[in-house]
């Protein structure tokens, strides 16, 4: 029997900035189609993970395969080839004030798949309605825009060019409970029609069990629980009850100034 | 410090001039740029031309009059406009205006996370957002400084002709006789160097910017103190790489 190998393999992967090492020696298997939610505090490394997958930021050690290519070691012609694949919703939106809605959101489309602009524009259209927006939308610009529909505008633009992999940093911060439950439902939605794997991270306990297949928990820059999504309010571990619950004490300290 | 800096700016030069030469070529992003540094830098370099060219007329006039050299006012505006004031001027005008323009918008998209969703969506940035502005620097400046010999030496024209009693006829013929295609192209070549050093800057300083708005306001200030002091060295380099004899 073959073993369907995991979209996304980490190992030992570490990264400091200066004295402090924020990733430990991270391992990480997502496997493909599922989406894993990585939860931990402030901090601790989640976006630094994230961006590592990412080529944004180079690890000090570790490997990376997405489809079993290490990306780190790839020339950089195949390595642009395996990020073609990749969308991203950042955690501030990052929609390029420059431009109107429906130049972000066609960005990748334009880039990737040298369609015409008129072509862009109107497949902007149909994915700006996927995310519940209404074609005046797509000429305005991001400035125009309040915060929730800025963030359906970037889940609008990662999920534009069909991504085979997606990644979420932090997607209901700043958002009211309400909006942050459409924008989660969006998510998931979006990520079933595509198939796509996904990796998001998060401290908002409601959005991690709604987004997640799967949930693990950073911290001190290691992953030390895995589990299912529902599980996360009883996971048994006392680091995770702690975050989970909000608890003042427990495994993880704070460090606080005078 | 200072090398270290110095290496970072001549690699991240060399990086964003290898993309003008590699494709994709972001076409709307040159065109862009070329009409921000360009056309809407002319008001503000065309007035600073003309009041230059007046005021050289007006100070040669009263100088020279010390020693009975008045004739010499048309050769001196077109000398030092064509050569020297029109360049670094309209350098120093597009810094203050372009350079520190860049710096903020490049800045505020480093710190926004628009630099790395630009390298998520297959984009790359310094080809993207360094290299048509590199270019548009090196393609607006000598446009301006052609507009500003003009306009510097039409307000030398009007003050001579119509507050020191010049000839119109003669002081156009002596500007003439005295101007050398030297001395238009050297300052088209350090308006071409100034435009890439102002860009350059503004591109650097915006695209190193760590921390929120106030690591955008310093590298706005950065970007246009460096840049002038840039202008100046390099002003005197090309000088005498065109002059000395």
């Amino acid at each position: 029997m073959s073993e369907v190998p995991p979209k996304i393999r980490i190992r030992g992967l570490v990264k400091s900035f200066g004295e402090k090492k924020v990733l430990d020696g991270i391992d990480l298997d997502i496997m493909p189609g599922t989406s894993l939610v990585v939860i931990g505090g402030s901090g601790t490394g989640k976006s630094v993970l994230v961006k590592c997958i990412l080529n944004l930021l180079t690890p000090d050690a570790g490997t990376i395969e997405i489809d079993g290519e290490d990306v780190l070691k790839l020339p950089p012609r195949a390595r642009r080839a395996v990020y073609a694949k990749v969308g991203m919703l950042f955690q501030n939106g990052a929609l390029f004030d420059s431009l109107p809605v429906w130049e972000n959101v066609a960005f990748g489309l334009l880039a990737r798949h040298r369609v015409t602009r008129a072509e862009a524009r109107a497949q902007a259209g149909e994915i700006l309605a996927q995310v519940g927006l209404g074609p005046e939308v797509s000429r305005l610009f991001p400035a125009e825009l309040s915060g929730g529909m800025q963030k359906r505008v970037a889940l609008a633009r990662a999920i534009a060019a069909r991504p085979e992999l997606l990644f979420f940093d932090e997607p209901t911060t700043g958002l009211d409970p309400i909006l942050g439950a459409v924008i989660d439902g969006l998510i998931v939605d979006c990520v079933k029609r595509l198939g796509s794997t996904a990796l998001a991270i998060t401290h908002d306990m409601s959005s991690a069990q709604h987004i997640g297949d799967e949930a693990a928990m950073l911290h001190e820059g290691r992953i030390v629980w895995r589990g299912p999504g529902t599980s996360l309010l009883t996971s048994g571990n006392p680091v995770v009850d702690q975050f989970t619950h909000g608890r003042r004490e427990g495994p993880i300290k704070m460090e606080l100034c005078d | 410090m200072l090398c270290r800096t110095a290496g970072r700016i001549v690699l991240f030069a060399v990086s964003g001039l290898s993309h003008l030469i590699r494709p994709p070529f972001h076409l709307r992003m040159f065109v862009r740029a070329l009409v921000e540094m360009a056309y809407f830098s002319l008001p503000v370099v065309a007035l600073t031309a003309i009041f230059t060219g007046m005021v050289l007329a007006l100070q040669s006039y009263t100088g020279f009059a010390r020693f009975s050299a008045q004739g010499a006012v048309a050769s001196v505006v077109v000398l030092s406009v064509t050569r020297e004031l029109g360049p670094v001027l309209a350098g120093l005008m597009v810094a203050g205006r372009v350079g520190a323009a860049m710096a903020a918008e490049i800045g505020t998209m480093r710190v926004t996370d628009q630099i790395d969703a630009l390298a998520t969506l297959s984009t790359d940035p310094m080809k993207y957002l360094v290299a048509p502005r590199l270019l548009g620097g090196v393609i607006a400046l000598p446009l301006l400084v052609v507009v500003a010999d003009i306009l510097g030496v039409l307000g030398g024209f009007v003050v001579s002709t119509t507050s020191l009693g010049f000839n119109p006829a003669a002081y156009l013929h002596s500007t003439f006789s005295f101007l050398e295609t030297i001395d238009v192209v050297s300052g088209l070549v350090k308006a071409a160097v100034f435009g890439f050093l102002i860009a350059l800057m503004g591109c650097y300083n915006g695209y190193m910017t760590r921390g929120g708005a106030e690591g955008v306001g310093a590298a706005t200030t950065a970007a246009v103190v460096s840049a002038s002091i840039l202008i100046l060295a390099f002003d005197y380099v090309l000088t005498g790489l065109f002059f000395s004899q």
